[in-house]
């Protein structure tokens, strides 16, 4: 079975600035059928033709679910990030060819819920632009609680506000305003759903105050790409196909894979889904873990990495690819 | 052109046949002279012209037959079908799904014209002809998976995902070999799976699981799992085994051609796109000894299999009774010549 996505081929068909860090990018099919169907919650990985090298990055969908004319995703600006988002802000323009994959929902909604309690910090908006959006056609209930930096940077704030009324509650850091996470998380009705999606640590704080509330893990659902990190290069025997390579300071393991001809599978390309997990064959050296994916005990046990997010320090590392 | 429909019947006097078309389109599912267990997922993409794969959801000639069937099977036992509260958006992605699929491979017999959320789903086999909002239950018959699957041959699980497993919270399931809907309802993988005495049976469950738990919208994929019936029965539940289970016991040497069939189910597998569930078409094709040993290869190949079968499968399989009879039976039209490679009759 061929790895990846399923791939569509899209024409930028406009790209709107929506504030001073975040652009909002519009595709249609090149062939003016309608986009493929999606759930909220869902991303499309976005290939980008950068010079002579190709940046896979996973984006939310951003639209009504219901309504596939066009794909909406939306980027912040990140100058100091690997240059993913920088290429996406200065390169694209609308009438652009690009190629993205078919939905993937990591993030998706438990219809079981009696009611869908959202946190979204600062991008992390976007998947909830979607969810809302569903729940709000099939009459479902929900309450977003928004935390951005400024009211200029809190990006569709306004939309949102518009749309959901009171639904929909905001903070503003510079005002000092703060969720009381332990006072909302505590008067929820029974059979309630929780979704966090934002910075790392917002997450963390949000699961860890939901554990110490009781609230069981499967009602506690989080989004968190973790965008792979810089670092030192290192070199890497790739045992199953005869190739050593060569991953550089910018590049992620599995880019680094993927340019010497390999094909792994990958669905999130963020350290979640799994899906590229490889094995090591062996290694003298430290291992630089980013991914949730695998347990502390393999982490500790040195014997798997997801390449999609984790480096690698040392003299020899040798992966079954 | 078109499928010319037949009338026949699945219990009582049993008048299920295939015509020489449809046997030489049979999912025959052996490939070489022995049978092992593999692991044989590969993409559901469609295959050669005139097989079963031609479409990725296959109308034969038993269609409307087995709509009937069907209709039975409800009358007497209507929790054959279920489906959870939160499940009804899948099962209006299923609808969605098959309507697509039914009408883009057989125009002449299905129709589905969309115009917004109000659609028209013509069915002529059926004689059926709707006009109904997509998403508002209220404008169908019955709810929109029951709805799409007393039209579409085959039986089918909606599995939810959540917690990094799947839960069959719905299903269609009214030709099943041995199992019951009613029984693993609300169930996760491993429950449905239970007992799993070996952990390497369970290494195996926990990759399967992962396999299917990253389906992918766009990218369906399918295996062909086989057993054997007596008599052209589709209906073999467990509810039922009163009724199909003595059968095993009436096989001679005179009716072997004509009682046993062997049963093959492509099953599917494919990513829901609003309800992120999984759907699990199991579609099941039934052809009788007399028919498939009109095919010499097929004959000789399945008379080796079946020979060669280990004890324990065979057990599994439900075939220890009547397989020393079928062998025999089979053995006469093994020549001892080679077979050629590949599943298809020669
Ligand atoms: S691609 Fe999802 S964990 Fe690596």
């Amino acid at each position: 079975m061929s790895t990846g996505t399923t791939k569509l081929d899209v024409v930028v068909s406009d790209v709107v600035p929506v504030n001073d860090l975040v652009t909002r990018f519009h595709f249609r099919r090149r062939d003016g059928e309608l986009l493929p169907t999606f759930s909220g919650g869902a991303h499309v990985v976005v290939e980008m033709r950068d010079g002579d090298r190709t940046r896979l990055n996973p984006y939310s969908l951003m639209g009504s679910p219901l309504d596939t004319r066009e794909y909406t995703i939306s980027i912040r600006r990140d100058d100091v990030g690997r240059g993913g988002s920088l290429f996406m802000h200065r390169s694209v323009k609308p009438g652009l060819e690009m190629v993205i994959s078919y939905p993937v929902n990591l993030f998706s909604l438990d219809l079981r819920a009696k009611k869908h309690l959202m946190l979204a910090g600062g991008i992390g908006i976007t998947p909830f632009m979607a969810q809302t959006a569903q729940l709000a056609g099939g009459g479902g209930n929900f309450e977003l609680h928004y935390t951005c930096r400024t009211a200029s940077l809190g990006t569709y704030a306004d939309v949102l506000r518009e749309r959901y009324g009171n639904r929909v509650r905001l903070y503003h850091d510079d005002r000092e305003e703060r969720i009381d996470l332990d006072r909302l998380l505590s008067s929820q009705p029974l059979g309630t759903h929780l979704y966090v999606c934002g910075p790392a640590g917002m997450i963390n704080w949000v699961r860890d105050r939901a554990a110490s509330l009781g609230w069981p893990p499967e009602t506690v659902h989080f989004e968190h790409f973790a965008a792979p990190q810089p670092g030192a290069p290192f070199d890497v025997e790739l045992a199953v196909s005869g190739k050593t390579i060569r991953v550089g300071e910018q590049q992620s393991l599995l880019e680094a894979i993927e340019a010497a001809g390999v094909d792994p599978p990958y669905l999130c390309r963020g350290g979640v889904c799994g899906q590229c997990e490889t094995n090591v064959i062996s290694s003298d050296g430290k291992f630089i873990h980013n991914d949730h994916w695998l347990s502390e005990e393999d982490h500790r046990s040195g014997c798997k990495i997801m390449p999609c997010v984790s480096r690698f320090e040392g003299k020899l590392l040798v992966l079954e690819r | 052109m078109g499928i010319t429909f037949r009338k026949e019947t699945f219990r009582d006097d049993f008048t299920f046949k295939n015509s020489p078309e449809h046997i030489r389109r049979f999912p025959f599912p052996f490939n070489e002279d022995a049978y092992m267990y593999a692991v044989n997922i590969e993409p559901h993409v469609v295959g050669p012209k005139g097989s079963v794969l031609e479409n990725l959801i296959d109308v034969d000639e038993h269609y409307v037959a087995e709509m009937q069937d069907r209709a039975l099977v409800l009358a007497e036992d209507p929790l054959r079908c279920q489906s959870l509260p939160h499940m009804t958006l899948a099962g209006w992605d299923l609808l969605e799904l098959l309507m697509e699929q039914q009408a883009l491979g057989y125009p002449e017999h299905f129709t589905l014209e969309r115009n917004g959320d109000r659609w028209r789903w013509i069915n002529r086999p059926l004689g059926i002809d709707d006009t109904f909002t997509f998403g508002d239950t209220s404008t169908l018959p019955y709810g929109p998976m029951e709805y799409i699957t007393r039209q579409s041959q085959g039986d089918f699980c909606i599995l939810d995902q959540r917690d990094g497993n799947l839960w069959m919270d719905a299903g269609m399931v009214t030709t099943q070999a041995d199992w019951s809907l009613d029984f693993d309802i609300g169930m996760n993988f491993f429950e449905w799976h239970a007992p799993v005495p070996l952990a390497h049976e369970k290494g195996i469950f926990t990759r399967a699981l992962k396999f299917l738990t990253n389906i992918q919208q766009g990218k369906p994929a399918r295996r062909l799992n086989w057993t054997m019936t007596i008599n052209p029965r589709l209906d073999t539940s467990p509810e039922n085994y009163h009724k199909w289970g003595p059968d095993r016991a009436t096989v001679t040497p005179e009716n072997v051609g004509d009682k046993v069939h062997l049963r093959v189910e492509l099953q599917s597998f494919w990513r829901l796109p609003r309800s992120n569930g999984i759907v699990f078409p199991i579609r099941c094709y039934l052809i009788k000894m007399d028919e498939l040993v009109t095919q010499p290869k097929w004959a000789r190949r399945l008379h080796r299999v079946i020979r060669d079968l280990p004890e324990e499968l065979a057990t599994y399989k439900g075939l220890t009774r009547y397989r020393p009879t079928l062998v025999d039976w089979l053995s006469k039209l093994d020549d001892g010549s080679p077979t050629s490679p590949g599943f298809g009759p020669d």
